[in-house]
């Protein structure tokens, strides 16, 4: 939709302008991650460019902060806990979400609908209630945990944190590998099975990777969800699992420290290489499935 | 001619092919189940559980108990304090809920509803031991092995036991401490002395339970609380012991005619705090005695519930309302933004060439899957008043360096941090309906002699509306129950119902009402989503 030779003035100024105002709102949604960047190579604890940065002065930028995160043992904790809670809450989502998704979309399901209204029901009530919610239950539930089964107090505490993060990965995966299936031919299990493969065969061997593609974006949404989630796990947990988005609030709303703009850089360069997989990804599944990438 | 159908095996077709469907629908159920029960242990029961903390109150009926049976009597209409064996309960319950310290707890669950109840409780239960002192020093004076834990044990226990009374008395220290009072206490309350001594043997089995139960000793050698010669004294009072022939009755019998003081429940309350002549805290516990409350509800709408029925709360209380009220404000504020900035931007992405648009996609889906707490830091730093942007302006001269904008710690910040972290969940959905619409429509129009504003007012607009819809739906859901963002760019002016919620969870600890608050901020998300559903449909929900 180009200009045609024959527009009018009025009609320039609109279309140039336009253009402008969309311009202005790209900038809006980009510029406070952009920005974030250059400052968390600040060689001062300020938060906005030093005239050195902007001469472009070496002597302005440094990795100190960079450094304070990789030493800090508290920011340590924080990216260890969230590195062992994300995956293996993602490893729970994925693999209960993925069977479930199939079963879904089998043709005769009684109470589908109901069955489908609690599984996405996650995604749907806030956080700050669902928080609530766990905020009391998990508490005795921890409980009896250390009473009852005798648990020591800093595992229950990492059960209970990957528990609330698992059920609120849940609706991602059941949402994108429901997707994925619709589009999945069941002609080809059932040509599976004329050729004596068992169920389980046919599962790893057929269906299994071409709907990989759909399992792999759910288990992204997944990990996403519990890597960025704060909320939940300020309620459920403790200090000891402390994760970054934790230790980031709590830098952000008491002592703010640069060494917050740092993790959000290297933050910023994760979900790049996460949003380009599942780019990737989707344009692979739609190949697979003979329909055009878009 | 009807003739069955048989399959293979020779059964009739279709008795074959519905149990083939049965089948087929356990292997499908079998393959759900995993996750439904995962579903519900760990996400319906406790949203459930919250629901039923909102209206829960047993905290009343469990550590008063007697109080309260005995308070159901009385008329507070009347004006006047209620009688002796009203604060002759309250002693009782009182003294073992102090010995629990659980009396705190509930004085600050009254002063939700009555200001001043919980200093009250607390101080009583420090002067609780005042009266006992009054009676056990005479008595011990009359005997002294009325100082000996083994004398009462002596009276109290034995066979035939009261079994009814020891096992109302567990569930009473139960109900009162929360942990279980199973198991063997070493005692059993005797029933001849149980009927002529109620008081005193239901508060020694009492103590006994909670000795054994909850501090883990021996209820046979140690010394009972001060409250017992208290009971023992009132039972005296009246009791017979004439025909009374069983351990210690020589004891009990001097006890007796011996002129031990009597315990006046009423001055002794009185002496402690004033306010224990008035009829406020006696009202306050009658009126909030029942199981269950709506009492949570009616203070998360800033109303409360007095003897004389539904009231509003004191002016200074009000808040809660004010404050429901300026998030559903703030979050249309947000949404309309939203729709401004975003309607422009779906209609270039679903007007120009696939490759440019996927290009300029990106830079929306970049910050959809930015962590949040990146992006909220981000306006943390923008925002400042040493931050980013106020650089910039008193840089090119807009504002000058002394009077730096103020745009953080206020609505403004919340709207704009919150805009930006939302914008994406508009664009895309208004921009999957623009697609489908055929740009030759807006071509007929103009051929048709429409002008530019005509064509797309009449035609274009009417056509991208479901867009519009879909994604407001979508934003004002997710920002009614915004919480991280208000509380780090919102000061005290610009945050939502959450951030009360989050409050009174883990800074006032009034759970009751953080349930109230929580659920009614759940049903209004869910009428929001049934609308959304009924409009556009959960199942067309996309992901990036």
């Amino acid at each position: 939709m180009g200009l045609p030779p024959y527009a009018t003035l009025g009609q320039r100024i609109w279309y140039y302008s336009f253009r402008v105002i969309c311009g202005l709102i790209f900038f809006f949604l980009v510029a406070p991650i952009v920005v974030v960047m250059p400052l968390s190579f600040n060689a001062q604890d300020f938060f906005t460019f030093t005239p050195e940065m902007l001469r472009l002065d070496p002597a302005g930028y440094s990795l100190k902060h960079y450094e304070d995160f990789f030493t800090n043992p508290q920011w340590q904790l924080a990216l260890k806990n969230s590195l062992i809670i994300a995956p293996i809450a993602t490893v729970i989502s994925v693999s209960l979400g993925t069977l479930a998704a199939i079963g879904l979309s089998q043709s005769h399901v009684p109470f589908k609908g109901t069955i489908m209204a609690i599984l996405i029901s996650p995604m749907i009530v806030p956080l700050i209630i669902s928080a609530t919610g766990m905020f009391f239950f998990y508490s005795s539930l921890g409980n009896w945990m250390e009473s009852v089964l005798g648990l020591n107090k800093g595992f229950v505490g990492y059960v209970k944190v990957i528990l609330a993060h698992a059920v609120l990965g849940i609706p991602f995966v059941i949402i994108t590998v429901t997707a994925t299936l619709v589009g999945f031919d069941r002609s080809l299990t059932r040509a599976a099975a004329n050729m004596g493969a068992g169920p389980v065969t046919t599962f790893f061997r057929i269906q299994m990777p071409l709907i990989l593609p759909g399992v792999i974006s759910g288990g992204l949404f997944a990990f996403i969800t519990s890597f960025d989630e704060v909320v939940v796990v300020l309620f459920v947990g403790s200090a000891s699992q402390k994760t970054l988005p934790w230790q980031m609030f709590i830098g952000l709303r008491e002592q703010i420290s640069p060494t917050i703009l740092a993790v959000a850089t290297i933050l910023v360069v994760i979900s790049i290489a996460l949003l380009t997989t599942v780019e990737l990804l989707r344009r692979r599944s739609e190949r697979l499935r003979g329909m055009s990438p878009g | 001619m009807a003739e069955t159908m048989l399959a293979a095996d020779g059964t009739p077709l279709k008795r074959s092919l519905a149990r083939a469907l049965r089948r087929q629908k356990l292997r499908a159920l079998a393959l759900i189940a995993p996750l439904l029960i995962f579903v519900l242990i760990t996400f319906i029961v406790p949203i459930a559980s919250m629901l039923f903390r909102s209206v829960e109150n047993e905290i009343v009926q469990n550590t008063l108990p007697y109080t309260v049976q005995e308070l159901a009597s009385w008329d507070a209409a009347t004006g006047e304090v209620p009688d002796e064996p009203v604060f002759e309960a309250m002693y009782f319950d009182m003294f073992i809920a102090a010995e629990a310290k659980r009396h705190t707890r509930l004085g600050t669950r009254l002063n939700y509803e009555q200001t001043g109840l919980s200093s009250l409780f607390r101080q009583s239960g420090r002067k609780l031991d005042d009266l006992g002192k009054d009676i056990q020093k005479p008595l011990e004076k009359l005997n002294s092995d009325w100082k000996d834990g083994e004398t009462w044990y002596a009276i109290f226990n034995g066979a035939p036991a009261d079994t009814a009374l020891l096992a109302t008395q567990r569930a009473r220290v139960a109900a009162l401490t929360d942990n279980p009072t199973e198991g063997d206490v070493n005692f059993a309350p005797r029933a001849d002395i149980a009927q002529l001594l109620p008081k005193t043997a239901r508060a020694y089995t009492a103590w006994a339970v909670f000795e054994a139960t909850q501090d883990g000793r021996d209820p046979a050698t140690r010394d009972p609380w001060e409250a017992l010669p208290v009971a023992l004294a009132t039972d005296l009072q009246t009791a017979d012991l004439s025909a009374y022939s069983g351990p210690g009755a020589d004891l009990l019998r001097a006890a007796q005619s011996a002129d031990l003081p009597t315990p006046d429940f009423t001055a002794a309350f009185t002496d402690m705090d004033e306010d224990w002549a008035t009829i406020i805290p006696w009202q306050t516990i009658q009126t909030h005695s029942s199981t269950y409350t709506g009492g949570y509800f009616l203070n998360a709408v800033d109303a409360q519930k007095t003897p004389e029925g539904i009231a509003w709360q004191p002016d200074d209380k009000q808040i809660l309302l004010k404050l429901f009220g300026r998030t559903i404000w703030m979050s249309l504020l947000i949404t309309f933004s939203c729709i401004a900035l975003g309607y422009p931007v779906a209609w270039l992405l679903a007007n120009l060439p696939m490759r440019k648009a996927n290009m300029l996609l990106i830079l929306v889906l970049l910050p959809f899957w930015t962590s949040l707490l990146v992006r909220t830091s981000a306006w943390k730093v923008m925002l400042q008043q040493q931050g980013v942007i106020n650089d910039v302006l008193v840089w090119i001269g807009l504002v000058d360096d002394a009077n730096r904008l103020i745009m953080i710690n206020n609505q403004f910040g919340t709207i704009v941090a919150m805009t930006h972290i939302l914008l994406p969940f508009m664009i895309l959905p208004m921009y999957s309906v623009m697609q489908t619409i055929q740009p030759s429509y807006l071509r007929a129009a103009k051929s048709l002699g429409a002008t530019n504003w005509t064509a797309f007012w009449r035609v274009y607009f009417p056509q991208s509306v479901p867009g519009i819809g879909a994604g407001s739906i979508l934003v004002f859901i997710l920002a009614i129950g915004y919480y991280i963002t208000p509380e780090i760019v919102g000061g005290t002016k610009g945050v939502f119902i959450s951030n009360r919620i989050a409050y009174h969870i883990s800074s006032s600890l009034n759970w009751g009402l953080a349930a109230a608050l929580g659920s009614i901020l759940l049903a209004a998300v869910l009428v929001l989503y049934w609308a959304y559903d009924k409009i556009v449909g959960i199942d067309n929900v996309k992901l990036g």
